[in-house]
């Protein structure tokens, strides 16, 4: 198993290598001279050629390539130009807001899609597995922002207007309400988990109706194999069957799931973000792009990247505990 | 003569409910696309008495006594014009974005399926790569980069939707590859570029439409998406997502005017999932049978 996953381990590295260098050739494709952008229209030649000399700009792309590298792993991600604060700065203040939103909604994602997938492949053709399928097939096809809108307009304009108890008129903007820094620490939590309600559930219905879609047809298929019919014939009862022997092959190709559902949560919760207003780097990557501040774009995109292959390196970890024949390196 | 040969494949299509269901509401869609703005006339740019054309509900007249269909937006606007006109937009951005990376995607799994060996392990190890980057956050990265608009759109969307035509493309090229027709045309002296042009692709194509279908709805919704970040097709040009983006803040005065251009994206993307569903179940009994 450890040599299996240490393969992993340096395929993971030539992946982010790679999409730094996409990065790095996007950068010198783009049109524009970056020193104008960041001295202004107004700077003279001397400084101009003073600042392009500072930047490397002057030196042979191969040579700025390695220094942009080595700057780059090294932790130097330049300065915004909106801002004028380091991009590390820009995007360190925003990365936790980020982790928090995905975490939980990833976790949300899998409970809910196998405890929904489980509960209609053990019920097959019935109304409730029916029902379930076209819910899923409809959010599935729904795009995460007309199904983020789709929730401020019930539960923040609606509960308004409905009057609903005051515990379903949720906020729909930013990480927390106002003054909430002078609330006692329990309900500043509060406060924070209510501003999580809407995005989390936005990211975690579409994730969980791909998840659960997945889920059904693996254990449908499971529940086919012989050796359920064999734990069955020796007596074992029915849960555990499902549980023991079911399920846990059925969520073999559903951890393998993660390596397409990471990237599109991050997709995710860029839309999401927005919408809700909330701190996190996909909205500051979406702030940078309208004000053509490409080094947070570049650097977003290079730490959304690279949390996927680490995602990616933590399912195969996780397959492997959960399949023995994966262990062997088979 | 006998009559025209049919493929096997367009009638177990034809008899699948879901994909009579599906290919029904695009054709509707893109004959309204392509139809209706000459039937109703393109929208109009001018504006006139703007507060007193605004918000008009659906099924609504204003002062002039103008039918809305589906009411007017927060300028005055007909809804359902804009929307047919968005419709072209939105459509044909799908399309020619799913057309982009249906060539490349080919054209990389055709080359390094056939090629095999070192060739083949690079283009693979590009497009593992490209799959690990996430697709919205790449998008932002290039409209940064370049000015955004249609053509930019196109080709971004082109450019990051590649990867699952070009693994199965390549998946199919290497085993026709030991396949005896394609052996024997070798023997008869084609080049490797005819046999993979006329031999191999026509049949390693087939998978691949599938991910071409859902490949479009993708594009559809993600289009939508940029635009509605405002980062995307560029007002006054309407498309579905600038027209959902006009319509979010007055969701709760006039929800149709955001309500109308999602329900389409909606119904575009369940369509053309519809549509790949049945194509694979098809796929899947022909290659069983």
């Amino acid at each position: 198993m450890r040599s299996a996953l240490a393969g992993r381990l340096l395929l993971a590295v030539p992946t982010v290598l790679l999409v730094l260098t996409v990065t790095f050739a996007g950068l010198h494709l783009a049109p524009g001279d970056p020193v104008r952008l960041y001295l202004g229209p107004a700077a003279d030649q001397a400084a101009a050629a003073r600042a392009r000399r500072a930047l490397e700009l002057d030196r042979p792309l191969a040579v700025q390539y390695v220094g942009w590298l080595r700057r780059f792993v090294a932790g130097d991600w330049g300065v915004s130009i909106a801002q004028r604060r380091p991009v590390t700065r820009v995007l360190g203040d925003a990365l936790p807001a980020t982790l928090l939103l995905t975490g939980l909604s990833l976790l949300l994602t899998y409970a809910g899609g196998i405890a929904l997938g489980a509960a209609q492949a053990t019920r097959p053709r019935t109304g409730l597995d029916a029902a379930l399928t076209a819910l899923s097939a409809v959010l599935y096809a729904l795009p995460a922002y007309v199904l983020a809108l789709g929730l401020v307009l019930v539960f923040a304009y609606g509960a308004a207007l409905w009057d609903w108890p005051a515990a379903l008129r949720l906020p729909a903007l930013g990480a927390a309400g106002v003054g909430a820094e002078y609330l006692s620490p329990a309900a500043r939590l509060a406060d924070r988990l209510r501003h999580l309600v809407l995005p989390v559930a936005t990211l975690a219905l579409v994730g969980a109706a791909g998840v659960a879609r997945f889920v059904r047809a693996a254990m449908v298929d499971a529940l086919r194999q012989p050796f359920v019919r064999a734990a069955r014939a020796k007596g074992l009862k029915e849960g555990r069957v499902l549980a023991r022997h079911a399920l846990r092959t059925a969520l073999l190709p559903v951890i393998t799931l993660l390596g397409l559902q990471l990237p599109a949560l991050f997709s995710g919760v860029v839309f999401v973000e927005t919408i809700f207003a909330w701190p996190g780097m996909g909205r500051a990557a979406v702030e940078a792009v309208l004000a053509r501040d490409y080094p947070v774009v570049m650097a977003a995109t290079a730490v959304f990247a690279t949390l996927v292959v680490a995602g990616n390196l933590l399912a195969d970890a996780l397959a492997a505990l959960v399949d023995p024949r994966v262990r062997v390196g088979r | 003569m006998s009559a025209p040969r049919v493929s096997p494949i367009v009638v177990t299509l034809w008899r699948d409910r879901r994909a009579r269901a599906g290919a029904a509401a695009v054709l509707v869609l893109a004959a309204a696309a392509v139809l209706g703005p000459l039937v109703i006339g393109a929208p109009s740019s001018e504006l006139g008495d703007v507060v007193a054309r605004r918000f008009v509900a659906p099924l609504g007249r204003t002062s002039d006594g103008a039918l809305h269909l589906l009411g007017t937006d927060r300028l005055g606007r007909d809804v359902l014009a804009r929307l047919l006109v968005g419709a072209r937009v939105s459509l044909a951005v799908g399309v020619l974005a799913a057309l982009v990376a249906m060539a490349v995607g080919t054209v990389g799994g055709a080359v390094a399926g056939y090629a095999g060996g070192a060739l083949d392990r690079a283009i693979i190890a590009v497009t593992d790569a490209a799959l690990a980057i996430p697709r919205v956050p790449f998008l932002l990265l290039l409209v940064a980069l370049f000015e955004p608009g249609v053509v930019v759109t196109i080709l971004a969307l082109g450019l990051t939707g590649w990867m699952t035509v070009a693994r199965l493309v390549r998946g199919e090229t290497r085993s026709l590859r030991a396949r005896p027709f394609v052996e024997a045309a070798h023997a008869l002296g084609a080049r490797p570029r005819r046999v993979v042009a006329v031999h191999i692709l026509p049949h390693a194509l087939r998978p691949a439409l599938v991910a071409a279908a859902l490949g479009v709805g993708n594009a559809v919704m993600l289009e939508a998406g940029l635009s509605f970040l405002g980062l995307g097709v560029q007002p006054p040009t309407p498309s579905w997502g600038n027209m959902i983006a006009s319509g979010r803040d007055a969701l709760m005065v006039a929800p149709w005017v955001a309500g109308a251009p999602a329900l389409m994206v909606a119904v575009v993307v369940s369509a053309l999932s519809l549509v790949a569903d049945a194509l694979e179940s098809a796929l899947a009994g022909e290659r069983s049978a």
